[in-house]
C-alpha cells in the first residue's frame, strides 16, 4: 500500500465524501512531485556548471549565492523576463503548443519512478513500459518545434531527433525486457525489490551499459546531442525560440535527465534501497550520482558524426542487446534464484567478449587499418 | 593486441578528465585575485623622475604621436625649469621610444594596466600624476636598475614550493592562491 492509498483512506475514515477523498491526496501528491522535480532540476543545473567546469579545470559560476547556487535562479528569471519572439514564417499554433508537447511528458515519467518504500504516485504494472511510450511523446514536441519554426537549421534538427530516437529506443526497450525477464513484473516497485540481495548493474552489466548508453541518446546528452549541435546547426530545434518557450525546452532537458536518471537508478541500481539511510536520501545519491557520471561522459567523449550515430545504434548496440536477451533467458530458465552469483559472474564474462568483439568487427578494417 | 580498438582509448579520456577534478582550477577571479605582470612591462603612465630630467625635450622628439608636451623656461644658472610636463594617455601606444632616447634616465614606462577612465581629459596625465612615488612605481623595461625593487611575476602554474596551492578535489571560491593573489 502506497503513502497515497494510506492518505485517501485516513479521509475516508474522517468521514469526507467521496471525490474529495480520492482527488484531494492526489493532487497534493502531484504538486509536491512538480515542486520537487522543479527545484532538483535548479539544483542540478547548478551542480552540471560546477562540476563540467571542474573537469576542465576551471571555477565555474561562484558569484551568485553561495558557490554560486543561485545562479540558475538568476538564469530563469533572465529568462523569463526575455521578449517572446516567434518568426514571421513559423506555424504560430505549433510553436506555442510545442513546447508544452516537450515538457508535460518528462513531468508524466515521475508518476511512476519511486522515490522510497511507497512513496510512488501510481504503481503500475507496466510501469518501465510507461515511461518508455511517455518519453516517446516529447520527441513528436521535439519536431513540432523544428517543423514550426521555419528554419533549416531546427528542420535538420527534428529529422536527426526522429531518426536517432526511432533508432535508439530499440535496444534499450530490449535492455529492458532483460530486467522483466529476471523480475517476472514490469511494475517498478517489484523491480526494485528484486534487487535487495544483488543490484542488476551487477547482475546484467551488459544491459546496464546498453540502456545507459541508449538513454544518453533518449535524453540528447553528450555524445548524442546531435540534435542541438552548437557548432553544427547554431541550437537545433529551439533556435527560434526565446522567453519562457524556451525555458520550458531548457528545464526539460534537466527533467528529462532528472527523469532518466531516476529511471536508471530504479531499474539497476536498486532504487531506495541502502543501509542505516532512509530511502530518499538513497535515492537521491543514487540520482546524483548517474547525472554525475552523465556530466563526466558529456565532458570527455566528442559528438558523434551521424552516420556514426546510426551504425552504433543498428550494428553495435541492437545485436548485442539481443544476443544479452537471449543470454539472460537461457540463464533464467537453467540458474535457479538461489544461485544468482553464478549468473552475476557469468554475465561479467559474456560483457567482456561481446564488447572485445564488436569492438573488433566495428573497428576500421576489422582493426588492420591504421587510423 | 592494440588496445585502443576495444574501447580503451574511451577509458584512457575518462580517466584524464577524472584526474582534472584534483587539480587546482586556472581561473583567476580577476577583481578580488590579481597576477603579477612581467617586470619589464611597458605598461601604462609613464613614470617620470623631476631630479634627473634637464627639460631637453629628446622624449617629445621621438614621441611618434607627437603626444608629450614640455614647456619650460630658463632659471637661474641657465637651466631649463619645467612648468608642464603632460602626456595623453589615451593616445600613447606604449612604444616606449621616449624611455630609450632619454638621455639622462629621466623617463621610465609604468606597471599600471588598469588605465580605464570616464573621461577622455582624465587620460591627459600631468606632472604630479607622472612623477615616481611609492605608489607609481617605474617599470624596469630599458631601466634594468627598477628590477630589485618591483615584485617577482606570479605564474598561473605554480610548484607547491613556490607558494603554490594544494591539492583538492572542490576546491572552494575563496581559497587562498598562489603568490599571485
Amino acid at each position: 500500500m502506497t503513502l497515497l492509498d494510506q492518505f485517501q483512506l485516513f479521509l475516508k475514515t474522517q468521514g469526507w465524501p467521496e471525490w474529495a477523498y480520492y482527488s484531494v491526496p492526489a493532487i497534493v501528491a502531484i504538486l509536491i512531485i512538480i515542486i520537487a522535480v522543479l527545484s532538483v532540476v535548479i539544483v542540478f543545473i547548478w551542480w552540471e556548471r560546477r562540476l563540467i567546469s571542474r573537469f576542465q579545470i576551471r571555477l565555474g559560476p561562484n558569484r551568485c549565492g553561495p558557490e554560486g547556487l543561485f545562479q540558475p535562479v538568476a538564469t530563469a528569471v533572465k529568462i523569463l523576463l526575455k521578449e517572446d519572439i516567434v518568426p514571421a514564417a513559423a506555424d504560430k499554433i505549433i510553436h506555442f503548443i510545442a513546447p508544452i508537447t516537450v515538457f508535460v511528458p518528462i513531468l508524466m515519467i515521475f508518476a511512476v519512478v519511486p522515490f522510497d518504500a511507497g512513496a510512488i504516485l501510481v504503481d503500475l504494472n507496466v510501469g518501465i513500459i510507461y515511461v518508455i511510450a511517455i518519453s516517446s511523446i516529447s520527441v513528436i514536441g521535439i519536431f513540432m518545434a523544428a517543423w514550426a519554426s521555419g528554419n533549416k537549421y531546427s528542420f535538420i534538427s527534428g529529422v536527426r531527433s526522429i531518426a536517432q530516437m526511432v533508432s535508439y529506443e530499440i535496444p534499450v526497450v530490449l535492455s529492458i525486457v532483460g530486467i522483466a525477464l529476471v523480475t517476472g513484473s514490469f511494475a517498478m516497485n517489484k523491480i526494485v525489490e528484486a534487487q535487495s540481495p544483488i543490484p542488476f548493474i551487477l547482475l546484467q552489466p551488459l544491459g546496464f551499459l546498453i540502456f545507459f548508453l541508449g538513454s544518453l541518446a533518449e535524453m540528447n546528452r553528450s555524445p548524442f546531442d546531435l540534435l542541438e549541435a552548437d557548432s553544427e546547426i547554431v541550437a537545433g530545434y529551439h533556435i527560434e525560440y526565446s522567453g519562457m518557450k524556451f525555458a520550458m525546452f531548457y528545464l526539460g532537458e534537466y527533467g528529462v535527465a532528472l527523469a532518466y536518471a531516476g529511471v536508471i537508478t530504479t531499474l539497476f541500481l536498486s532504487g531506495w534501497q541502502g543501509p542505516f539511510l532512509p530511502g530518499i536520501i538513497w535515492f537521491l545519491v543514487k540520482v546524483m550520482l548517474v547525472f554525475s557520471v552523465i556530466v563526466w561522459i558529456r565532458s570527455t567523449l566528442p559528438r558523434f558524426r551521424v552516420d556514426q550515430l546510426m551504425a552504433f545504434a543498428w550494428k553495435v548496440m541492437l545485436p548485442m542487446a539481443v544476443i544479452n536477451l537471449i543470454l539472460i533467458a537461457v540463464e533464467v530458465l537453467l540458474i535457479p534464484a538461489s544461485l544468482q552469483w553464478v549468473a552475476m559472474i557469468l554475465n561479467f564474462g559474456f560483457a567482456a567478449v561481446l564488447i572485445l568483439l564488436w569492438s573488433k568487427i566495428y573497428s576500421l578494417g576489422g582493426g588492420r587499418v591504421e587510423v | 593486441m592494440k588496445f585502443e580498438h576495444y574501447g580503451f582509448g574511451i577509458v584512457k579520456g575518462l580517466a584524464l578528465t577524472f584526474m582534472h577534478l584534483f587539480r587546482a582550477p586556472l581561473t583567476v577571479q580577476y577583481p578580488d585575485e590579481k597576477l603579477n605582470i612581467s617586470k619589464r612591462t611597458r605598461g601604462n603612465e609613464l613614470a617620470w623622475i623631476p631630479e634627473k630630467c634637464t627639460g631637453c625635450g629628446t622624449c617629445t622628439k621621438a614621441c611618434l604621436q607627437g603626444n608629450i608636451v614640455l614647456v619650460t623656461h630658463r632659471g637661474e644658472d641657465n637651466k631649463f625649469v619645467v612648468d608642464k610636463f603632460e602626456v595623453d594617455t589615451g593616445r600613447c601606444i606604449f612604444c616606449g621610444l621616449c624611455v630609450e632616447s632619454c638621455p639622462y634616465d629621466a623617463l621610465a614606462m609604468g606597471v599600471n594596466y588598469e588605465c580605464a577612465k570616464y573621461r577622455r581629459r582624465d587620460a591627459v596625465l600631468g606632472k604630479e600624476k607622472l612623477t615616481v612615488s611609492a605608489e607609481h612605481l617605474p617599470s624596469a623595461y630599458f631601466r634594468p636598475k627598477f628590477e630589485a625593487a618591483l615584485p617577482k611575476q606570479s605564474m598561473l602554474l605554480y610548484n607547491k614550493s613556490d607558494g603554490g596551492q594544494k591539492l583538492k578535489l572542490f576546491p572552494l571560491s575563496k581559497r587562498k592562491r598562489g603568490s599571485g593573489a
